[in-house]
Parts: structure tokens; C-alpha cells; sequence
């Protein structure tokens, strides 16, 4: 499938943002002013950013207004819903931590709920779809859950330090363990990608010619390329998949997690947990391109 | 609402005849002409004069080869919009843009609400929609609703452009939920099938397979010719001559 830069960008992104509400909501009882402040606006910047991104990918994108209708069947209408519900209510938290205002522990798990439920809808974007046999899995959106769980813990770990100022735990235990639990999934996702192949579906069924015997493309409809080809035959990352899949691993899984192990040991530096931050970022943005750019769509059956 | 009708009064689709289809590509023209000047924006071209060109199409013939050695077959394969039961892109749609009628079943794009996310194409197994280059809105077979109920057009044009222009009378056009109607008919007495079933899209098109070759059977269990090969056993003059040939 065609990796959009502004998806990659979008989910990898607002996936760290809401993972951050998640925890901020879930853990920070009560804030402080700092802590809350800058945990608001940094999971508003990823997250809405992140949104912004994907806006970019429309071809008509003054009609995105539309997408917050049909939430009844679309798992694309329930995550467009979802996130900014999830960043509302996270700015409500914030809000009624600061103020008179009541309610703050409800907001909290408003928060935290919202969050979650937005990652799940994200995920189910692509796993809902059985043209795409990679991505149609229930491993799909636990991929997505654990990675934003990971992403913003190590967001958490950065800005609220290590023990979390007022938390129940230790949030850096929760980025550490959540971190190796997404990469493990995440193995397993690729080991049943190439495993799974097409699934059921070969030229044999889409054509309905398979009781003749080997079928072969013998001329393409058009001799051009087309918009099916471009956008669901994607092939250049392709080649590079293994080694990708390596340095994802290595940024993302081992990098991050050992920065973060030695900075809960040690030192307990902010540059630190920064660091560990953006290696889990870049490791975790790279995954989610080769989720994109190495799953095939059924369709290409008919061209092979 | 990208909710799919429980159930629609009629299942109007197409029947593709796999063993008559000559490749000719007339139905891919026909449809791209009447498409654009027909439903929506017209049905556009990136770069159609150009080193690169491509463009949005709603009907394609693939060409295969089938089989091995002198059994091998070339079958004509054209594609379009199965209009599915279960259409899976109705319901990934966000914008309320795609949605499947209940009257007749057809599977349409409102063009005035897609913003152009491409999610439905990606849903559709069968590569049957495809974004317009120009417009930025999805394109999909509209079956030509746009003429099958059209009274300022004679009757015999009623139906989609790429029936009305196969030469081989290989595309057929009717309701599927009526038992009488020629799609039903050739359905029931051919075995027509669906495309992708391991999908359970439940379409409303079916393929009818090429049948017997009856080239490969008169085939079978003859010899093939080459220059060298002896056709029949020789009579008259060159009987007599053989025989004595052979006596030499």
C-alpha cells in the first residue's frame, strides 16, 4: 500500500498524543501547574498536528467537516470523533485540576477512555479492511494500543520525570515495559505478515479461471500505470524491508528502552529521557511506514 | 447514511460472458466516453497526451493466459463494479458520500460530499474505484444510471454503455431477483459465479466461465502437425506408389 507521509506522520504522532492524555489522565492526580500545563499542550500539539497532517492527504479537504457524520458505520467517521473528543476532554482535565472547577478525577478517565478508544479507532481503519490480508488482523490494533501506551509514556517519562511527581506508579517502569510489549507484537505482526501472504485470495479465486491451470497476466488492461497500481501496488520499500525493519528495532526497541533503563538507574536527566523519547518516536515512525509499505492489497492478484 | 439497506426491491447488476469476451476493449471505451459526459464531473486523464499518461477508468479488460502448452488459453477478463450485497466500500466511508440504494441496489458516489480520502478504493477488493486525477473525488461504475432510466434516450439505448456497445453480445444487463430476467437465466443455466467469494462481498455480477474448449477437445488425441508430419494414409496413384515403394 501507498505510504502517505502525512498518515505515517498522523498516526505515529497522534498515536504518542493520545497515548500521553492517556497516562497524564490516568496518573496525574493531583497535577502539578507546570506538569499539567505543559502535558495539555504537548499532547494538543502531537495530536492536533497529527490531525492536520491527515487533512493533508484529502484531495478535498474543505469537505473533512463531513467525516464527523457517519460515526454509525465508519471506523474513519468514529476516530475523526474520537481524538478531538479525547483532547477536549483532556483540556477539561486540566481546566478543573487548575480551577474551582469540579470533576477533575472524572475528567481524568474521560481522558484516558477518549484516548484510548481514538488509538483503537485508528487502528481499526486498517484492520476492519479484508482487501488488505496483512492488515486484517486482530494483532493490528494491539500494535497501534501498545505503541501509543509506549510513545506516551516516554512522553510522560520526559516531562513529569522519574517516579512521576505524584503518581500511583512509576511511570518509567510502565514506558520500559509497554515499550518491549508493543515491539514484541509488533515482531509478531511481521512474522505473520510474511507468513499470511494474500490470505485466501489468488488469482485463482479473483478471476473465478483456476480450473485451467496456471494463470498468467498476458496484457495489462492499459499500458500506462493507474491509480490502483500507485496506490495499492506499492513496491519500493519493499526491497529494504528487512533492513528497515532491523533499524526500527534497533531505534525503537533496543536504543530507546536501554536509554530510558539507564537514566531510571542513574542519572534521572530530562536530556536523557528526551533522547530515549525521540529514538521510540523515530523507531516507532518507521515501523508504521513499513506497516503501510509492505502490506499488499488483493487486488494486485489481478496484475500477477 | 454509509449504513448498507437490509435488503433493496431490486438486484440490478451485470453478467460478464467469459467465453464469448473478445478483448476488444469497446465496453472500456464506451464507458469512458459516456462517463464523461454522464453522472458527476467528467471521468478524467492525468497527462493523456504526454510521456506518462493515466487516468480514471471504470471498466478495464485484464488478458490472461491459462493452462500450459497447447491447452493454454487466452481469456478475455473485464472489470467493473460488481455492485456488491455486502459492498465493504459503503461502509468505511466517513463523509456519507458512498452509499448503496435500496431500490435497485446500485452502489453510487455522491460526488458533492467525497473529500477524497480514498479509503473506499482501498476497501473494495476488486479495484473498482478509482480517484479522478482531475475532480479529486472517487469515481465508481454507476451502471449508467444515468441511462437505464433516461426516457430522453430511444429504449434500446436503456441500458449501461458497456452492454450497449459489446460486439459479442458478452455483457448483459438485468435484475438478478427476478428468476425470468436473462442475468438470471444465464446465471442458473451456466453456473455464473463470484469473483473473490474468500472476500464475502456478496456481489450482484457474475462471470460465466469459459466452457469445454472445444478446441482442446477436438485436439485431444491427435497428433500435431508439423511439416514433417504424414496427414492421412495415401490413396489412388500415390496408394499404389507407396506399395511399391515399400516393396523395394
Amino acid at each position: 500500500m501507498h505510504p502517505a507521509i502525512s498518515i505515517i506522520l498522523f498516526s505515529t504522532l497522534s498515536g504518542a498524543g493520545l497515548g500521553l492524555a492517556f497516562w497524564t489522565g490516568l496518573l496525574l492526580h493531583p497535577p502539578d501547574f507546570v506538569e499539567i500545563i505543559l502535558a495539555t499542550l504537548a499532547a494538543i500539539i502531537l495530536t492536533g498536528g497529527g490531525l492536520c497532517c491527515s487533512v493533508f492527504h484529502l484531495r478535498r479537504p474543505l469537505r473533512a467537516w463531513r467525516a464527523f457524520s457517519q460515526w454509525r458505520s465508519s471506523w474513519l467517521s468514529r476516530e475523526g470523533i474520537l481524538a478531538p473528543a479525547a483532547l477536549a476532554a483532556l483540556l477539561a482535565f486540566a481546566v478543573a485540576s487548575l480551577t474551582p472547577m469540579p470533576g477533575a478525577p472524572w475528567w481524568g478517565l474521560a481522558t484516558a477512555l477518549l484516548s484510548a478508544a481514538a488509538v483503537f479507532a485508528t487502528a481499526m481503519i486498517y484492520a476492519q479492511l479484508r482487501a488488505v490480508p496483512s492488515w486484517n488482523t486482530t494483532l493490528t490494533p494491539l500494535v497501534y494500543l501498545s505503541a501509543a501506551g509506549a510513545s506516551g509514556a516516554f512522553l510522560a517519562t520526559a516531562l513529569f520525570g522519574s517516579p512521576m511527581a505524584t503518581g500511583l506508579i512509576d511511570i518509567t517502569l510502565v514506558a520500559i515495559g509497554l515499550n518491549l510489549v508493543a515491539w514484541g507484537l509488533t515482531f509478531g505482526w511481521w512474522t505473520r505478515l510474511d507468513l499470511a501472504g494474500d490470505g485466501a485470495t489468488s488469482t485463482a479465486t479473483a478471476t473465478g479461471l483456476g480450473h485451467l491451470g496456471q494463470i498468467r497476466p498476458f496484457e495489462p488492461p492499459h499500458t500506462g500505470s493507474n491509480y490502483l497500481l500507485d496506490e495499492m501496488g506499492y513496491v519500493v520499500a519493499r526491497r529494504h524491508a528487512r533492513k528497515l525493519r532491523m533499524i526500527s528495532l534497533l531505534l525503537g526497541c533496543l536504543l530507546a528502552t536501554a536509554i530510558l533503563a539507564i537514566d531510571l538507574l542513574g542519572p534521572g536527566s530530562t536530556t536523557l529521557a528526551i533522547l530515549a523519547c525521540l529514538a521510540q518516536l523515530a523507531g516507532t515512525g518507521i515501523a508504521r511506514w513499513l506497516f503501510f509499505a509492505e502490506a499488499r492489497h488483493v487486488v494486485t492478484t489481478y496484475y500477477r | 447514511m454509509t449504513s448498507l439497506p437490509s435488503s433493496t426491491d431490486r438486484r440490478l447488476g451485470l453478467v460478464v460472458d467469459l467465453d464469448i469476451c473478445v478483448g476488444c476493449h469497446a465496453c472500456v471505451v464506451n464507458c469512458k466516453a459516456w462517463n464523461s459526459g454522464g453522472y458527476g464531473s467528467a471521468l478524467a486523464d492525468s497527462d493523456p497526451w504526454g510521456v506518462d499518461p493515466s487516468g480514471a477508468w471504470l471498466n478495464r479488460v485484464h488478458s490472461y493466459e491459462a493452462g500450459e502448452g497447447a491447452d493454454a488459453a487466452i481469456v478475455h477478463f473485464p472489470k467493473s463494479c460488481l455492485h456488491c450485497d455486502d459492498a465493504p466500500c459503503v461502509t468505511v466511508c466517513p463523509t456519507g458520500a458512498s452509499f448503496k440504494r435500496s431500490e435497485d441496489g446500485i452502489v453510487l458516489v455522491d460526488e458533492s460530499k467525497c473529500m477524497g480520502c480514498g479509503l473506499c478504493a482501498w476497501a473494495c477488493p476488486y479495484g473498482a474505484r478509482e480517484m479522478d486525477p482531475s475532480a479529486g473525488v472517487m469515481k465508481k461504475c454507476t451502471l449508467c444510471v444515468d441511462r437505464i432510466y433516461n426516457e430522453n434516450i430511444p429504449e434500446e439505448d436503456r441500458e449501461p454503455a458497456c452492454v450497449r456497445a459489446c460486439p459479442a453480445n458478452a455483457r448483459h444487463f438485468g435484475d438478478f431477483d427476478d428468476p425470468d430476467s436473462t442475468v438470471s437465466r444465464l446465471t442458473a443455466e451456466r453456473g455464473g459465479i463470484d469473483l473473490m467469494p474468500e472476500q464475502a462481498t456478496r456481489p450482484t455480477n457474475k462471470y460465466l466461465l469459459p466452457g469445454e474448449r472445444s478446441g482442446a477437445s477436438r485436439l485431444a488425441g491427435h497428433t500435431t502437425r508439423t511439416a514433417d508430419t504424414e496427414l492421412s494414409e495415401p490413396q489412388g496413384l500415390l496408394a499404389w506408389v507407396d506399395r511399391m515403394l515399400e516393396k523395394i
